[in-house]
């Protein structure tokens, strides 16, 4: 049960963050090139990234052994989680720059606009951009999809949580339009970062041939435990960022 | 030559959703895990200690390199 909840809302925030993403790529699409080719290039997109967990997901279950799969698995979790983690507490403490997602829809605005278009049908730029931007987005979600489920187990619940993340970030983002930068992206970010990494120790950890104690309630104490340390991270980060920024204007 | 190029990008996608801009994550990651498999077969209570300890200490060790580059 403790590790369904964690798999859904760990699928759900990753794909949330690659969606705003790959949102305001279809926006700037939408609102320059025409929504029609915008829509058509995302949601092709979004049957190729489908068509890839459904055939992938199967065949590495059928095909591969369960702790050689959590190994390989869990490593490539604790990696992209070790990414995540590492970015958003860096971003959240003033030494990288946040994802500025208004600056992004600007400069494809500009781009799209710039480019030629075509006089009748589909417009071929919009619909590529479109595809392109979630696609390409969409692909680290793939992973984590697979992953996830397919090492604990329930990819149906990690397929389910991905798809309500499409719906309700989509659903959010065709409502409040150009506002996606009012989402909490670098938030999700570190909130997803620590689950992954939570998740990768775990698998990496079984696959290696540790039991943890408690089995799956193991997982809830790491996310403490590494949630404790990010806390620490960033209160040490945001004084020695604080610090340099009074040394500079002294 | 379209199948080297396919191999190109699909190397190149593995690449950067692995190792990205931190090749200090993927390595420290390597060691880590094959640290606990060699622990797991002679002292599990210890690796069950060590392999968060491994995890903790690598991030504090990207961040502050972060840090110092950022």
């Amino acid at each position: 049960m403790t590790a369904t909840v964690l798999v859904a809302l760990s699928v759900f925030g990753a794909c949330a963050v690659e969606m705003v993403e790959a949102l305001t790529i279809v926006m700037a699409a939408g609102f320059t090139r025409g929504w029609r080719s915008a829509f058509e290039g995302a949601a092709a997109a979004l049957v190729c990234l489908a068509i890839l967990v459904a055939a992938l997901g199967p065949a590495l279950i059928h095909f591969v052994p369960i702790n050689v799969l959590r190994l390989v698995v869990g490593s490539l979790l604790l990696a992209l989680g070790l990414q995540w983690l590492r970015k958003a507490l860096l971003r959240a403490s003033g030494y990288k720059a946040k994802h500025d997602e208004d600056a992004i829809y600007r400069r494809e605005v500009e781009r799209l606009s710039a480019a030629p278009r075509s006089h009748a049908g589909r417009d071929a730029t919009g619909f590529v951009i479109s595809f392109k931007g979630v696609f390409l987005e969409g692909m680290e979600v793939v992973m984590i999809v697979l992953t996830l489920g397919l090492s604990s187990g329930r990819l149906l619940v990690s397929m389910a949580a991905a798809a309500a993340a499409v719906i309700v970030i989509g659903g959010i983002g065709i409502v409040v339009a150009r506002q996606l930068s009012e989402v909490p992206e670098n938030a999700m970010k570190l909130g997803v970062g620590l689950m992954l990494v939570t998740f990768g120790t775990f698998w990496a950890g079984e696959g290696a041939g540790i039991s943890w104690p408690g089995a799956d309630l193991a997982l809830p104490g790491l996310l403490a435990l590494y949630g404790a340390v990010a806390l620490v991270a960033f209160t040490i980060l945001g004084r020695g960022r604080g610090q340099a920024v009074k040394a500079g204007a002294a | 030559m379209s199948l080297w190029r396919g191999l190109h990008i699909f190397g190149r996608f593995w690449w950067d959703f692995v190792v990205g801009d931190t090749p200090e994550l993927a390595l420290g990651v390597t060691v880590i895990v094959l640290g606990g498999w060699l622990l797991a077969k002679s002292s599990a209570a210890l690796a069950v200690g060590l392999v968060p300890l491994g995890v903790i200490l690598l991030l504090l060790g990207s961040l502050r390199r972060g840090a110092r580059s950022g």
